[in-house]
């Protein structure tokens, strides 16, 4: 079971590491794709710290769902709804459970009913399949979320922008993966496994 | 290099284009306060609403093609990237006029992902929607290992066929149905002589070099497929009318609409002078039929110098006589 406390900390954290480390997800965008990855998730993770902060949550649902409306209306391309999707999704089955494990499960469907990609496309699926496996067997380690990430370099990207590039996307990571890679590692920062 | 545009701050330049355009035209639409939709002043009336939109710097794709018989409201993201769902929502409510929403996207995923989660949203509202993704650019293969052929100059073909139904009474599945047919038939391709300068980056999208010319290029500065040095129109044209021929495949006789495209910063004497010498290849050398035929500025790419040339088989002639319909629309 897990406390709002520790998510928003969570959370935090995570705003905390796209922000810092937007031009390196800039710069992975502008290899694979459009080069604005870092900026349209740091303007979203501003948009949810402002919202997160000056609100009080009585139940799980209702934090996710405001986490995934401000990514969905602020960060815009493909990941705004894609990370959107992710938090309404687990808005949807924190009603119903708050095993962490189940939750990001939910987050993971929701990521693949938005953007119909399969493990081993070269995108965010691949860093979320692995973690949710690892969470489910309690065993989520920074070394499962960095393995993960390094393994989306050898990918041929078939979704998204990147898939026009064939061959040419193998050889860099995601920028997708990465900002989830993000995202699990504040996860474990903050904490949450813990409570 | 400066960029050199008439503008304030880049960050407003959605915002004051739209209360410009709805300021100028404002017996044809209006902006819904607060958002980035531009929707129609026509009555409702009990019809299909028909909702377009995506990155701005296409203009007059998409506010342009908003009023009676074309778009019910037009959804600006900004500059080249998608609109973000709570405004294709608030789209979506400005045109319900009880029967349902009719959805046309251009094929990017940004796009597709937003509307369909507008579409999610609306749906949560009660409100029916429906909608055709638009895959037109030939420039690109289609295959399931990419994202799919992109939607380009083709969609305001089908802006105006659509209208002109909805106008009619078609209803929401008859308007899917409708839709899936005309973009079997539309294919298009375009050319750059010069890259587009989006206000938000500063710089030009792409090189190309003072005597290069650049085939299949996207309406996004996205790559063409082959780039030559410059050379004259009857050449071009003969380029992109093979191109298209490989596509259609048709036959003498064989019924088209044609749309020569600008791409923003194309005179419309060098347009004219593409259409003639498209028109002679097209109809003196392979006979076609070309039943409607359109030039001008309609999917443009900011400042970008280049045109595209849209065919749609006319399948059924009905389709003529919905791309003559008459509206009151700014861009048309």
């Amino acid at each position: 079971m897990v406390e709002i406390e520790s998510l928003k900390k969570w959370i935090e954290l995570y705003g905390e590491k796209v922000t810092e480390n937007k031009e390196h997800l800039n710069q992975l965008d502008s290899d694979i794709g459009d080069g604005d990855h870092g900026s349209n998730l740091t303007r979203g993770a501003a948009a949810v710290k402002e919202k997160v902060s000056e609100s009080e949550y009585e139940n799980l649902s209702d934090f996710f769902k405001d986490i995934g409306m401000t990514l969905v209306s602020k960060v815009g391309g493909a990941s705004g709804p894609l990370y959107g999707s992710a938090f309404i999704s687990m808005a949807k089955q924190a009603k119903e459970s708050d095993d962490l494990a189940v939750l990001l499960e939910a987050g993971l469907d929701g990521i693949q009913k938005r953007g119909k990609a399969e493990a081993g496309e070269k995108t965010m699926v691949d860093e979320w399949i692995p973690v949710v496996e690892a969470l489910k067997e309690n065993n989520l380690t920074n070394k499962v979320i960095e393995d993960s990430l390094q393994k989306t370099k050898d990918m041929k990207a078939t979704k998204g922008r990147a898939s026009y590039l064939g061959d040419r996307s193998i050889g860099h990571i995601d920028p997708g993966a990465q900002s989830s890679a993000y995202l699990f590692e504040s996860l474990l920062e903050a904490g949450v496994l813990n409570g | 290099m400066t960029m050199k545009k008439i503008m304030n701050n880049p960050d407003q330049i959605v915002d004051e284009m739209l209360d410009g355009m709805a300021f100028a035209y404002d017996s044809i639409v209006e902006r819904i306060p607060e958002t980035k939709v531009i929707h129609r002043k026509h009555e409702k009336n009990g019809k299909v609403g028909l909702v377009s939109g995506g990155g701005s710097g296409h203009e007059p794709a998409h506010a342009g093609f908003v009023g009676k018989g074309m778009l019910s409201s037009a959804v600006a993201g900004q500059v080249f990237t998608s609109p973000t769902p709570d405004q294709v929502l608030e789209g979506i409510k400005a045109a319900d006029e009880g029967e349902g929403v009719f959805l046309v996207i251009k094929n990017y995923t940004g796009d597709v992902l937003n509307f369909d989660m507008a579409k999610d949203l609306a749906e949560l509202e009660d409100i029916e929607v429906e909608s055709v993704v638009v895959d037109d650019d030939i420039a690109v293969e289609d295959s399931t290992f990419t994202a799919g052929k992109r939607g380009v100059a083709g969609t305001v073909l089908v802006h105006k066929i659509l209208g002109a139904a909805a106008e009619e009474g078609y209803s929401l599945k008859e308007l899917k149905e409708l839709a899936d047919k005309v973009i079997a038939n539309l294919a298009s391709i375009g050319l750059a002589l010069k890259p587009a300068t989006n206000p938000e980056v500063g710089k030009p999208g792409f090189e190309l070099a003072a005597d290069e010319i650049e085939f299949g290029i996207g309406i996004h500065g996205e790559p063409g497929y082959r780039r030559e040095k410059l050379q004259p129109s009857k050449d071009l044209a003969a380029e992109l009318v093979n191109q298209l021929k490989k596509e259609q495949n048709w036959s003498a006789g064989d019924s088209y609409a044609l749309l020569v495209n600008g791409m923003g910063a194309t005179p419309l004497m060098e347009q004219f002078v593409f259409m003639n010498d498209v028109k002679k290849l097209l109809s003196e050398k392979e006979g076609l039929e070309l039943s409607f035929r359109k030039v001008g500025d309609y999917m443009t790419s900011i400042d970008m110098a280049g045109v595209s040339v849209t065919l749609l088989k006319l399948e059924d002639p009905k389709w003529i006589e919905y791309l003559n319909a008459p509206v009151d629309v700014i861009g048309w």
